[in-house]
């Protein structure tokens, strides 16, 4: 409980130094008065009120792919996975650049629906391919499918980019993940989409639970294994898909927030699953910050600081212990 | 028990040298990162015999055998091959001398047992140098006396634990060697099977006069072929000797931590532990039967 | 072989008779394709204007069509298509993974973030940047194989360490590309589909210069990497010298396929594709490098003949291979996953 307020005021925090944070540095003394004042309209205000999409897109993104992660690493039980070591951001990215290219699509709102479909097929085909075979989904097999699922899906996206240069611009913004573009106009239809998946993912956590000891063993003690799969399943694809269709791919926030979760709070995943929407904004937060400040005026997408995190990150987890009989 | 029929030794391999093979061991020290697997352990194998290495799971005796064979490069002491320290052999000239099968090794897909087997002739071999005719009759020769010879052109996915087993042996003695090192030979097969590769074993042994040793899980069955055995806890040698001699109550009790009977094995007269249990006792099932009542 | 072997080894025999075929009859297909490859075009000629123009004595036209052009561009992709083959399948056995090619482990993602870098950041082309690239392959790798080591060497460690890096790199890449200007992305994203546009004679005579040393380099060393491919535990009871040999055939590998990246840039799942095609072709337990590199070397080639000639326009070679293969390497997934013994 203390770490869970410890969390939510550090959050809040960032919050506030996300808001004030930039290319120009604004007083906390006038973000506040930017807020609590309409009528204030100089520059510092307008700065302040413009960061704040950016900043509830950070933590919606944030608290979205750290509960994808930790159910699909619930799921698979795999500690290596992720929505985008799985496959799961290439399948968006090719879905959009194919409506872009062969369906002439080209607003926000329509790659939300798109990149849901790619996203949920992508994920569909890695579990199906990595599962195959007497040993079942094991940490090798599902990397590697969604490693060979990415690698083609990349080639392919990129040899349909190739002679379009005009998607091509387009694209190359969208691909690298980055909260910039937030604005509420857009984040307003993906909301029950993240909020439908936060809730599946509520319902599902006992199941998870259960899935840790082993299928063959979950099922013994009651729990229907297919089912907590499929919904647990449905719940990542919203939420990283949700989140994709707005911020572009982020990598590795669903990845590293669960371990860290696991470590402060233990194995129990009602309590993983909490903590983990406390540290995935957190994350994000803090790398966007990072992503701003590094090469100021300009921003590093925090889709780049996430990923410079990250791979070190599941490094160290592949060494480690926990993966010796891999 | 009968013994299945052997071919003689065509090129009598093995039979005037191996009298001379001897695989000893000084003070050997084995550590993964700061635990000290293997602690001390000495051991002198010579004169055609076979040997066990028994313990308890984690006890060291697998690293101990893979040290015996260069596999582990162990921290101190020595293995003297044949006279010759084995660390500053030529690896190569080793593998002519001591073959090694480790525990349930893997073969490539789609390979031949005959291709598996001539792979054995390895470390005969130098870059462009040419498939002999002592090549092929070792390999053939290895192939007969495992009983594969019919097996020759299967795939090795297609055989049976037991055949694929033979097979790897047979990998093993193609390499044309006085001293055999098996890990686990009996791992993962069936009873049957697990009578038939010790048999071959002891086959091979009696006849071309191989020395064997093995780390075997099966105390029976390791007091019933071998000739001496090596007993380890916790990376030391706890006994060493025949094995009237290491299967006793108080050594099995040490290493293994049950409590046994000794009893003599009818077929083989060697020794033969019977564990004792709690629902074996009688007083125990008389009260049990009572309450049922 | 000699005769002394020809009384019961029926099995070594077969296979090697079938080795034998597979890859005479792959050699003349590469050749045949080579040979389209060279005669088709705007304008069709015929052997004989070819052979005038190795001789020197065609017209100056044909000459440069042929001579500058179309034969460079061939013999490029040849050599190229057999360097992608050979270091995809030494990978593929080395790691005991029918998966693990070096578009999957980070490898080819090295070379191709370091040339985004040289044309975006540094704005330099041609020999330039393919030095850049094998530079950037030749560290990625030695980035993964430190990384990888840790209490000894496990081939499945290697893997997901190369994946991890592989998408580091990948999205240090992207971010360049959002800052290039229209003209870089152009020709940033050419290369990164794999082109052999821009062959010429320099890189014939480098890249078949490495296939040949290369080939002089793994033939030896094929003999202990089947041998790695029993374990290597069984492999160093044999006598082989498990860790340098290991380094040997991965520094080769590397190098071979760095230099193929660097001239033709990454051309889509050649070095995935050819191994496990080698594999099935000849049927038998070994490791089929060379074979790889002649498959290798007929993708390239005829995924290069579609490319042109297929369709009205022309696309870059890498276009083909990964539409092509992208389906393919699904099926292969999907037999691989399924018989595990592989994995």
């Amino acid at each position: 409980m203390l770490f869970l307020c410890l969390g939510c005021v550090t959050l809040v925090i960032l919050s506030l130094v996300s808001v004030a944070i930039g290319s120009r540095t604004i007083p906390l003394n006038e973000v506040f008065h930017a807020f609590s004042d309409p009528a204030d309209s100089s520059v510092s205000a307008a700065a302040a009120r413009l960061r704040v999409p950016r900043t509830i897109l950070g933590i919606l993104a944030g608290v979205a792919l750290a509960v994808a992660g930790t159910l699909m690493q619930g799921m698979t039980r795999n500690p290596l996975a992720d929505p985008s070591i799985l496959g799961l951001n290439s399948g968006a990215a090719f879905a959009i650049v194919v409506s872009m290219a062969f369906f002439g699509l080209n607003t926000p709102k329509q790659f939300i629906w798109v990149a849901l479909i790619g996203s949920a097929i992508a994920a569909l085909a890695v579990w199906l391919l990595g599962s195959m075979g007497p040993s079942g989904a094991t940490i090798l097999k599902l990397t590697l499918a969604g490693a060979v699922v990415t690698a083609m899906l990349s080639s392919l996206t990129s040899a349909i980019l190739l002679p379009r240069i005009q998607v091509i611009s387009t694209y190359r913004f969208w691909q690298v993940g980055g909260l910039s573009g937030a604005r509420f106009a857009l984040m307003v239809p993906v909301l029950p989409m993240l909020i439908g998946g936060l809730t599946l993912a509520l319902l599902t956590i006992p199941g998870i639970n259960a899935l840790a000891m082993g299928d063959e063993l979950a099922e013994g003690l009651g729990s229907r294994v297919k089912f907590t799969r499929g919904v647990a399943w449905i719940a990542a694809v919203l939420l990283s898909a949700g989140t994709t269709s707005l911020a572009g791919p982020i990598g590795f926030v669903g990845l590293v927030v669960p371990h860290a979760a696991r470590l402060l709070v233990g194995s129990d995943y009602r309590h993983i699953l909490a903590a983990s929407a406390v540290l995935g904004p957190i994350l994000l937060l803090a790398a966007d910050i990072i992503g701003r400040v590094l090469t100021r005026p300009s921003d590093v997408e925090v889709g780049i600081v996430t990923a410079i995190i990250g791979a070190p990150f599941f490094i160290i987890l592949a060494r480690g212990r926990m993966l010796r009989q891999v | 028990m009968k013994l299945p029929e052997i071919p003689t030794d065509p090129l009598n391999h093995g039979q005037q040298q191996s009298q001379s093979a001897s695989l000893s061991a000084q003070k050997i020290s084995v550590a993964y990162g700061t635990h000290l697997a293997v602690n001390g352990v000495d051991l002198d194998a010579h004169g055609g015999q076979i040997g066990a290495i028994i313990g308890a799971n984690g006890c060291g005796k697998s690293t101990f055998l893979r040290a015996l064979a260069r596999l582990v490069k162990p921290q101190g002491g020595t293995v003297i091959l044949n006279g010759h320290d084995i660390a500053k052999l030529p690896t190569k000239r080793v593998a002519t001398q001591l073959g090694i099968l480790p525990q349930s090794p893997i073969a490539p897909d789609g390979i031949t047992v005959f291709d598996l087997v001539s792979r054995g002739r390895y470390p005969y071999h130098r870059f462009g140098s040419h498939w002999s005719r002592q090549d092929q009759d070792a390999v053939e020769h290895a192939l007969e006396v495992t009983h594969m010879s019919d097996f020759a052109d299967r795939s090795v996915d297609q055989l049976s634990g037991g055949q694929r087993q033979r097979a790897w042996i047979a990998l093993t003695l193609a390499q044309d060697t006085d001293i055999v090192l098996l890990d686990e030979p009996t791992t993962y097969l069936d009873v049957a099977y697990q009578l038939e590769v010790l048999d071959l074993l002891a086959d091979l042994n009696a006849i071309d006069g191989i020395i064997i040793i093995m780390v075997i899980h099966d105390i029976n069955l390791a007091a019933r072929y071998a000739d001496w055995i090596l007993a380890m806890k916790d990376g030391t040698c706890d006994t060493f000797g025949t094995p009237s001699e290491v299967i006793t109550p108080d050594v099995i009790r040490r290493v293994f931590g049950m409590d046994v009977r000794i009893i003599q094995d009818p077929e083989s007269k060697t020794p033969m532990i019977i564990a004792d249990s709690r629902h074996a006792l009688g007083p125990k099932r008389e009260i049990l039967e009572k309450e049922k009542l | 072989m000699n005769q002394t072997n020809d009384e019961k080894s029926v099995a070594l025999r077969a296979s090697f008779k079938r080795a034998v075929m597979v890859i005479v009859s792959l050699f003349i297909l590469a050749l045949v394709l080579l040979y389209i490859d060279i005669i088709f075009g705007d304008s069709l000629y015929s052997f004989t204007d070819v052979m005038d123009v190795i001789a020197s004595r065609a017209p100056s036209g044909i000459t440069f069509v042929i001579g500058e052009l179309r034969l460079p561009r061939a013999l490029t992709a040849f050599a190229c298509g057999a360097l992608f083959g050979m270091a995809g399948a030494s990978f593929q056995r080395l790691l005991h993974n029918p998966l693990a090619s070096p578009d999957i482990i980070g490898i080819t993602e090295g070379a191709n973030t370091a040339a985004v870098f040289g044309i975006v950041v540094l704005g330099i082309s041609g020999l330039e940047l393919s030095a850049f690239a094998i530079v950037g392959g030749l560290t990625t790798a030695i980035v993964v194989a430190l990384l990888t080591f840790h209490h000894g060497f496990a081939p499945q460690r290697l893997v997901l360490v190369g994946i991890a890096i592989g998408a580091m790199l990948n999205a240090i890449g992207s971010w360049m590309l959002i800052r290039a200007d229209q003209w870089d992305i152009q020709s940033a994203s050419r290369w990164l589909t794999g082109s052999l546009a821009d062959s010429d004679w320099t890189y014939v005579i480098i890249t078949m210069i490495t296939l040949a040393i290369g080939l002089i380099a793994v033939m030896p060393l094929s003999r202990q990497l089947d041998m790695l491919r029993l374990g290597d535990d069984v492999a160093a009871g044999l006598g082989v010298k498990v860790g340098l040999s290991r380094a040997a055939i991965v520094i080769i590998a590397v190098l071979m396929l760095s230099i193929a990246t660097s001239a033709v840039g990454p051309i889509a799942f050649v070095s995935f594709l050819a191994g496990p095609i080698a594999v099935r072709l000849i049927h038998s337990g070994s490791s089929a490098i060379a074979t790889s590199g002649l498959v290798g070397s007929c993708l390239v080639l005829g995924s290069d003949v579609i490319a042109q000639h297929a369709t009205g326009t022309q696309f870059p070679v890498g276009v083909v291979t990964s539409v092509i293969g992208g389906p393919v390497l699904v099926v292969l997934m999907y037999f691989s996953m399924r018989k595990e013994s592989q994995l």
